[in-house]
């Protein structure tokens, strides 16, 4: 009996609107007729702290977080929260990262410091890393909140969905206003991992 | 209909499809949800917030004997606010079903202390029942308040933080039919004096008699036989960590978690050469499995502290010989710079604190975002133990210490509210000389934006009266009373000066709406001239996340300050505190997304 799981993390800052991304993945799995699980903390972690939000998918999922090392995909709304999540992912999985920088408070005094260059240290620890300029291209699309349908965008085209399940889950979950932007920053998405076909 | 629910959205449709008339709670995470959920969702059901948890179980109490199914919601620390209520109630027992949300945190995500509650069902006397997913949280809503009315007690359904916040599918149901019921006056039954208790603690005991035969049978109670030598005894989220590492064990899985199943778990354990406990926090299932001669381990494996989570199962595995192998990461973790939650920009609270550390004065305090204070880089907090300690903590304080040193008790609205009204009340009668500043952003924040007494709305929506509080605190007897405002930090400081020196107690209260919820504000940002700035680092020290340091360095090669135009929402503090004035408002209002 096959029961083959897919792991996927995402990870960014407290504020970011991380929740969206995982949302509307978990949604496309179950349309897909994945059993599903999906785990993050909310609280604290709103103020500005790191969110995670794990999720899974299976014919059948137990556990609703991932071990450590079995990360198939890691999504990451900004540079360093990436490095932050190096012990989940696998050695072969990739990394979608947004050139967001988020520097704390915390990281401005002596005794912490923000790494120079957190893309280039993950590439030296994982072949598979795609780095996205999301919060440039969010801003010519239109609106920085996009940053969760364009990171979206580039992670799908390295999993099974077809694209018209993909659009059926946004039009149904994303505002209506906002449907027909959201698509085009998905279909972004798609054409910066070099998969343009819907 | 299948749909992707979270555990609390879940329990709220279970309360739905079980009929529930009246569901009240306070906030806290993780259980917050639960409410929102069934205001916005489930409108049929009559839901509030009430100031604390105490009342809501009362409230509860309330619907139960007036007729109405009733549900009541709170975090595990809530429960100790309600724990009067909760011990007599479970004497009394219920006309028709009244269930309590009991929302443990292992791991403390979000909460001072991680309790676990399973031990305050059975200390009551009263079953409960845990879930291991959302279906289950959903299924087992509706189960609890079946057996409530079978047995006639309270029911506590437990959820953790991971149950609560991780979504799963839900085959969702009808709404069932209930037959009509209403208020049965019987006072031997509802009135606890002490000749009714005794007798109704006879029947509490004979009560529990019942339900250990219950919990023998029930399959909330159930096995999983896969044929093995191995048999794991678990509960709750630890159930699903267990079967990830070792789907080939057989199970006990525990769903009825007070009384324990005691005989039907002995005969599983004689049934199996090894067998092991996987329980989360407290060694709550092996201390009564111990105690009735069935010696099976499980805390030597694994920790009481904090949550578990597959890789921590695993490991207990390891050690107890029942896996070979584990899985962990593959690249090792990075040693990074923390992120801690931290302030807003444009936080009401900030300036408080700001002009506290100014002062250096003994600040006793409470629970809400400004907790957030005692982290860097403002660190000026002094105490914080449960919502409404503050004002209690700082009369003691000052009792020993004396007037002069200064104490000042820092307290949110809705914690005030909450349980910091009696503590002012004890200040007043009590001729305490403290300074209590009551941060009042209009809104129950650290939770998610919740109404409260003072907020002049209601959970369900509807506009009601709002408390003022300075006409409360002077119905209290607080003779000085003074609003400021938080963002004017000389005024601030003038202010409390002044109270602090003044003998008797004193109220000062910050008049700023939260930046987040329910609105978000945006005013005009601030930046910096680069050229004015000298690197001094006073507005890195405010610790608000919309100033960073530039990549561009003064001559003493020190960092200039940047500030994000996205995140400042122009409240000026930073600017206030700039002493060569490198910080001034923005020239343009600049696009706000
Ligand atoms: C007994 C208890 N109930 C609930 C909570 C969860 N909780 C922590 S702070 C808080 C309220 C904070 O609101 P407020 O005092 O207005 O401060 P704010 O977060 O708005 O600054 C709540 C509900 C708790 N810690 N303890």
């Amino acid at each position: 009996m096959e029961n083959k799981t897919t792991n996927i993390l995402i990870v960014g800052v407290g504020g970011q609107g991380v929740l969206l991304a995982s949302e509307l993945l978990s949604e496309t799995a179950m349309q897909a007729g994945y059993d599903v699980k999906k785990s993050e903390v909310h609280g604290m972690s709103q103020r500005g702290g790191v969110v995670t939000s794990h999720i899974k998918y299976a014919k059948k999922v137990y556990s609703p977080i991932i071990q450590y090392g079995q990360t198939d995909i890691l999504i990451s709304f900004e540079q360093a929260e990436a490095l932050r999540a190096v012990d989940w992912l696998k050695k072969e999985g990739l990394a979608v990262v947004s050139r967001t920088r988020l520097v704390p408070p915390i990281a401005t005094g002596k005794k912490f410091h923000y790494p120079d260059d957190p893309v280039a240290d993950l590439k030296k620890k994982f072949r598979r890393v795609i780095d996205v300029d999301a919060d440039a291209i969010a801003r010519e699309l239109g609106d920085s909140r996009l940053v969760n349908t364009l990171l979206l965008g580039v992670v799908s085209s390295s999993l099974e969905f077809d694209y018209a399940l993909w659009e059926t889950v946004i039009r149904n979950l994303v505002k209506a206003k906002f449907v027909d932007i959201n698509l085009k920053a998905f279909a972004r998405g798609r054409e910066l991992s070099g998969n343009g076909k819907k | 209909m299948r749909r992707l629910l979270s555990g609390n959205e879940a329990v709220a449709r279970g309360a739905f499809e079980a009929g529930v008339k009246l569901a009240a709670g306070y906030p806290g995470t993780p259980s917050t949800e639960i409410l929102e959920t069934v205001a916005m969702e489930y409108r049929s059901i009559y839901s509030q917030w009430s100031p604390n948890e105490k009342v809501a179980f009362e409230v509860g109490i309330g619907a139960s004997l007036g007729g109405g199914r009733a549900l009541v919601t709170m975090k595990h620390v809530g429960l100790n606010v309600a724990a009067d209520p909760f011990m007599t109630f479970a004497y009394t027992g219920v006309n028709v079903g009244f269930v309590v949300i009991s929302a443990d945190d292992p791991e403390m995500h979000s909460s001072q202390n991680e309790q676990d509650n399973r031990f305050f069902a059975k200390f009551a006397q009263i079953p409960f029942l845990e879930p291991s997913d959302s279906q289950e949280s959903k299924d087992f809503t509706l189960k609890a308040f079946e057996i409530s009315e079978k047995f006639d007690t309270p029911v506590m359904l437990r959820m953790t933080t991971r149950i609560s916040h991780s979504k799963g599918i839900v085959e969702e149901g009808e709404p069932v039919t209930l037959p009509e019921s209403g208020f049965k006056r019987d006072m031997q039954k509802y009135v606890m004096i002490p000749a009714n208790a005794k007798k109704r603690h006879v029947v509490v005991g004979e009560r529990l008699e019942k339900l250990r035969q219950y919990s023998e049978e029930t399959d909330l109670n159930r096995i999983e036989n896969n044929g093995s030598s191995v048999g794991i005894i678990t509960g709750g989220i630890a159930y699903q960590y267990a079967k990830d590492v070792f789907p080939d064990a057989d199970y006990f899985k525990i769903g009825f978690g007070f009384p324990l199943p005691i005989e039907k778990i002995r005969k599983f354990v004689s049934a199996h050469k090894t067998n092991l406990i996987v329980e989360e926090l407290e060694p709550y299932y092996e201390e009564q499995l111990k105690a009735a001669g069935i010696n099976v381990d499980g805390k030597k494996y694994f920790s009481r502290l904090g949550e578990l989570s597959p890789y921590r199962v695993a490991q207990g595995l390891k050690e107890a010989g029942i896996i070979k192998e584990i899985v962990g990461a593959e690249i090792p973790p990075e040693e990074l710079f923390p992120r801690p939650p931290i302030l807003c920009p444009g936080c009401p609270h900030r300036g408080a604190f700001m002009a506290l550390k100014k002062l250096g004065v003994a600040v006793t305090g409470d629970i809400g975002c400004y907790t957030l204070s005692v982290l860097p880089p403002l660190e000026i907090m002094d105490t914080c133990i449960c919502m409404g300690a503050s004002i209690g903590n700082a009369i003691g304080m000052e009792k020993v210490r004396g007037h002069k040193k200064g104490v000042v008790a820092v307290i949110g609205d809705s914690t005030f509210l909450h349980s910091g009204i009696t503590g002012l009340l004890d200040a007043v009668y009590n001729k305490s000389n403290v300074t209590v500043i009551i941060l009042d952003n209009r809104i129950t924040a650290m939770t998610g934006g919740q109404q409260h007494p003072a907020t002049g709305h209601t959970l369900m929506g509807e506009k009601t009266r709002e408390v003022n509080f300075v006409e409360l605190a002077k119905a209290l007897g607080v003779e000085s009373v003074r609003e400021v405002d938080p963002y004017d930090y000389d005024g601030l400081l003038k202010v409390l000066k002044e109270e602090i020196a003044r003998p008797g107690p004193s109220v000062v209260i910050t008049n700023r709406a939260c930046v987040l919820m329910p609105k978000r504000i945006m005013d005009r940002p601030y930046v910096v001239i680069s050229e004015e700035c000298n690197g001094c680092s006073a507005c890195f020290r405010i610790g608000c996340p919309a100033i960073m340091p530039s990549k561009e360095l003064t001559k003493h090669n020190q960092p200039k300050a940047i500030i994000d135009p996205v995140l400042c929402t122009g409240c000026s503090l930073c600017a206030q505190v700039c002493q060569p004035e490198a910080i001034v408002l923005a020239p343009e209002p600049a696009g706000v997304k």
